[in-house]
């Protein structure tokens, strides 16, 4: 289903907390359908967003809250060439988090950073 | 200029279907294209031709169809989350075997890469959720 | 780029996060619960002000008619739009993001 014409800029911008509300499960699905399209892609956790990308999440759909852990899904967007993946670092900090919380590689960046990271998108996917 | 529309919430539950609506009505009068609605998460029950809302209140799952009527919409609900939460067309009723189906007119279940064609085709996408 | 919000500041960070991470000259549209932001006498007013110091800001009329504020208590300097005109706004302004 790959598209012609010019390769897009799409930024996922994840805000939310995971399990609570499933918008953090549902944006990663979008991530991993839109990686079949050869856009260019990147991923953004500010606010509670950051709390996605917790190690140690442990549940599945038959223990602890009966709900699957997704948070490995973002160990496998490597392999889907997703490689850009920033948090905000007055998000991280303010929640009380450090760099080796995180359960993949990020690029920690600052609000003004992340501002011009957006102003160059040509699809923010906000969930 | 085209226009791709996220609807991510029921209707009635929160104000994201009316504004998108009004949004989509607004756009569209104004002779700008919708490439296509696309219905996500909570967003699929947008499109239950089943809902019976009380006389003085909007009915907003009609008024998406007669808008899709009237301009040749593409509202598609999004397959995963329609599944989920039981929004079904005929086709995935007798698939699935279940004994009914309640995918109203004017919209289409299909996958999430309808999202990201959304993305691509238009000029802007705009987001309403909660 | 136009920033579009629908929180009240008084319930959750939408507008606070939205309000950090906007550039000089982005546009800022307020609708549905994210309208309150709009009107004199709030404890953000003077975020507000410093805001329209580099931003446009918007509200959406009908959103705030419905919630029974008066358009003469909006904050000098926010701009009062119909749907017609959000509309204006996203084709003058690119990339939308929703700060939900």
């Amino acid at each position: 289903m790959e598209e012609s014409g010019a390769i897009k800029k799409f930024m996922y911008l994840n805000r939310k907390a995971p399990y609570g509300t499933i918008y953090a499960l549902e944006s990663l699905e979008v991530v991993l359908i839109g990686a079949a399209f050869d856009q260019e892609v990147s991923l953004a956790f500010v606010d509670d967003g950051v709390y996605q990308l917790k190690k140690d999440q442990k549940t599945t759909v038959n223990s602890g809250i009966g709900m699957k852990d997704f948070s490995k899904t973002y160990r496998a967007l490597e392999d889907y060439d997703i490689d850009k993946l920033y948090v905000e670092k007055r998000s991280m900090e303010a929640r009380g988090l450090r760099e080796e919380d995180f359960i993949v590689p990020v690029q920690i960046i600052d609000s003004a950073q992340l501002s011009a990271l957006m102003a160059q998108q040509d699809v923010i996917l906000s969930f | 200029m085209k226009f791709g529309i996220l609807v991510n919430e029921g209707p009635y539950q929160h104000q994201a279907s009316d504004s998108a609506y009004h949004f989509t009505k607004a756009a569209l009068e104004k002779g700008h294209e919708i490439f296509r609605v696309f219905f996500y998460h909570d967003g699929v029950n947008n499109g239950t031709r089943l809902t019976v809302p009380p006389q003085d209140d909007r009915n907003v799952i009609n008024r998406w169809s007669e808008l899709a009527k009237q301009y040749n919409l593409d509202l598609v609900v999004c397959i995963a989350a329609a599944q989920r939460r039981g929004i079904l067309d005929e086709n995935e009723a007798k698939r699935q075997g279940k004994d009914a189906y309640n995918l109203a007119d004017g919209f289409r279940i299909s996958g999430l890469g309808q999202l990201i064609e959304a993305g691509i085709q238009s000029d802007r996408l705009i987001v309403f959720g909660d | 780029m136009l920033h579009i919000v629908n929180k009240s500041p008084f319930d959750r960070n939408s507008l606070q996060s939205c309000l950090r991470l906007a550039q000089p000259n982005d546009a800022i549209l307020m609708y549905e619960d994210g309208i309150y932001a709009a009107f004199k006498g709030t404890v953000i007013e003077n975020d507000i002000q410093t805001t329209l110091s580099k931003c446009k800001m918007y509200v959406l009329k009908p959103d705030f008619e419905a919630r029974g504020m008066n358009e003469g208590n909006v904050i000098p300097g926010i701009q009062s739009v119909s749907y017609s005109e959000f509309v204006d706004l996203t084709v003058q302004y690119s990339p939308v993001q929703a700060w939900l």
